[in-house]
């Protein structure tokens, strides 16, 4: 063994630093090798938005307006009925009609009445039943003659921009952003801490400062995928609008994986297990999942919530995403919620770099 | 080897560190020559790796100066990072980088010192050069771990345990290695609790217990105090004492555990 070795060490000793870069460049490819050599991640980052958008896609598709199931027992009221195409017409006898209604089956079930007049029976916290009430009743009092007064055209609006998938793609691509962010840093570095690594790495001449750059990065680089991915497919299979600048977009999404990477990086500034930083990001994510109006507006939560869903991350970029994305917001009129993830990012920031265990 | 010719690699005085309740270190002075291999023995929780990590500014200790090359680590840290080789017990290095890849980063914080390549013909890992870590046999790892310690081409190395867990083939290689480092010139600082492997590779040690040094010297000044003393033999067996003898002679421990 003895042969391989120079007889002075001196003699291999190059200086500088072997062609290999500034060690920010080597400690970023470090990131981007571990993870492109995890499958699960690169799952999660790239696949798993795509089939969540084509699963709400599909599931949410357009289809032509809803035709609502309805029950009479009178055969006159039937035939009326039947004038309006948007209603779905069954004849029973009384008895069956109504154990039609109870079993939800039908919205409305509509009753003649010895006197003429006609009962209809429905739930009115149910928007289907309300609708089918008023159709009902239209086509009723106009085959009984009655002309309506003021004359009338339908226009049908079904354009790009005011669709469900419209609406969600922006919320997939923000919770995209959030978790991909959390769990990648966080697992990341609590696994560096728990392999000793960085300690390890503490007794180089590293500086902790390039530690931290290379995550963020390396999430930089993850970024152009996560939103990419999504958007990209958004637009092509779904013909999803995207009316911003897309420079602003980009500073949205940055300063957005910024904010979640100082968030990510303040998980795991003290765990020294997997269980122990993934009970902290649960606990960071979870009520945003839930609040930010990912899947639907966080709007439908109590006024009483609304400054304290307003303040959360995900709801920021999740409306500025939705305004830039739909409605062709500028970086100006973002202004609040690019705050938001602003003062999010600095505090993080500063809270993680003080308590970081750096052994 | 005389004071007057040589210079101290690393010099502690009165050193002490507690965690707790515990006193792992209780009082410690340490000289180490330059050139010189350096032991530090003493059975698991004698406060070895505590020592260790506190002359590598990893711990802050409660007390006590270290001096190392000359420097110390509240004014010079990042000078003293440059010329120190570093290996820890217990490091796992990421399992999905290859062996040329830890190197690359590892080499990318020293502005001096051979190149991977010349590091990696060093260990002998040249055909495993572009294997994933996780694929490497125990012995391998740690042939890389001091490979990572050899990247800056240091003049003063830790090595804490560096053949722990080897089988006896591995461990041999790892010895092979220091005694090459030694004979380049490097200055070594390395804990142990195999005696076998203090005798063989270094020229002076200090045993430790309870946080304190309760011997010091050559092992074989150690082993002539032993026989001096005329204490019994570990086993009854025609044979002169070993640095074994003369360990478990001053901390007991197979008593203790009996």
């Amino acid at each position: 063994m003895s042969e391989s070795l120079p007889q002075t060490r001196r003699q291999t000793s190059t200086p500088g630093r072997a062609g290999l870069g500034h060690p920010l460049l080597q400690l970023v490819l470090v990131r981007i090798r571990e993870f492109a050599r995890e499958p699960e991640a690169v799952f999660w980052a790239i696949f798993f938005p795509i089939l969540l958008t084509v699963g709400l896609g599909v599931a949410f598709r357009n289809r032509p307006a809803e035709v609502l199931p309805v029950v009479t027992s009178s055969s006159t009221l039937a035939s009326a009925l039947r004038q309006d195409p948007a209603l779905d017409v069954t004849e029973l006898a009384a008895d069956a009609a109504a154990d039609l209604l109870s079993s939800g089956k039908v919205v409305l079930l509509v009753e003649p009445s010895a006197d003429g007049s006609v009962v209809y029976r429905y739930d009115d916290t149910n928007p289907e039943g309300r609708t089918a009430r008023l159709l009902a009743d239209r086509a009723i009092q106009r085959a009984a003659g009655r002309a309506d007064p003021v004359p009338f055209s339908d226009r049908l609006v079904r354009e790009a921009g005011s669709r469900y998938i419209d609406f969600v793609v922006p919320g997939l691509v923000g919770l995209g952003i959030m978790s991909n962010t959390l769990w990648g840093l966080g697992f990341s570095i609590v696994d560096s801490r728990r392999r000793k690594l960085i300690k390890r790495l503490m007794a180089t001449p590293m500086s902790r400062t390039d530690y931290l750059l290379s995550h963020l990065f390396w999430r930089m680089m993850v970024l152009v995928v996560e939103v990419g991915v999504p958007v990209g497919f958004g637009v092509l299979a779904f013909g999803v609008p995207v009316r911003g600048r897309l420079l602003d977009l980009v500073v949205l999404c940055v300063l957005a994986s910024l904010a979640f990477s100082a968030m990510g990086l303040l998980c795991a500034s003290r765990a020294r297990t997997i269980e122990g930083v993934s009970g902290l990001i649960n606990l960071a994510q979870v009520p945003m999942w839930i609040l930010s109006g990912v899947f639907f507006t966080s709007e439908r939560f109590p006024d009483a919530a609304q400054p304290f869903i307003r303040a959360l991350p995900l709801t920021a970029l999740i409306d500025a995403l939705r305004a830039h994305m739909l409605w062709g917001a500028s970086l100006p009129q973002l202004a609040p919620q690019l705050g938001t993830l602003g003062a999010w990012l600095v505090v993080c920031f500063a809270l993680a770099l003080k308590l970081f265990r750096w052994r | 080897m005389s004071e007057i010719e040589t210079t101290s690699a690393l010099r502690v005085r009165n050193l002490r560190k507690s965690f707790q309740e515990v006193i792992a270190v209780d009082g410690i002075d340490l000289e180490v020559r330059a050139g010189e291999c350096f032991g530090l023995l003493g059975p698991n929780g004698a406060g070895k790796t505590t020592t260790v990590e506190i002359c590598e500014g990893l711990t802050e200790p409660d007390a006590g100066e270290v001096e190392v090359l000359g420097r110390r680590w509240a004014s010079d840290a990042d000078a003293l990072r440059q010329r120190l080789g570093i290996q820890l017990q217990e490091t796992q290095l990421s399992d999905k980088l290859t062996v040329v890849e830890t190197l690359n980063l590892f080499r990318s914080f020293f502005g001096q010192g051979p190149t991977p390549g010349e590091v990696i013909a060093l260990v002998q890992l040249e055909e495993k050069r572009h294997a994933k870590v996780v694929t490497l046999s125990g012995g391998q790892k740690q042939r890389l771990a001091l490979a990572c310690s050899l990247v800056g081409d240091p003049d003063l190395l830790f090595l804490d345990e560096p053949t722990t867990g080897l089988d006896p083939q591995a461990r041999r290689q790892v010895w092979d290695l220091i005694e090459e480092f030694r004979r380049a010139g490097r200055t070594i600082l390395l804990t142990t609790h195999y005696m076998e492997e203090a005798e063989r590779l270094c020229d002076r040690v200090a045993i430790m217990d309870h946080g304190r040094v309760i011997a010091r010297g050559s092992p074989r000044e150690l082993i002539e105090d032993l026989d001096r003393q005329g204490k019994p033999l570990t086993e009854l067996r025609a044979r002169t004492a070993t640095l074994e003898d003369v360990f478990v002679s001053l901390t007991g421990h197979h008593l203790r555990d009996e």
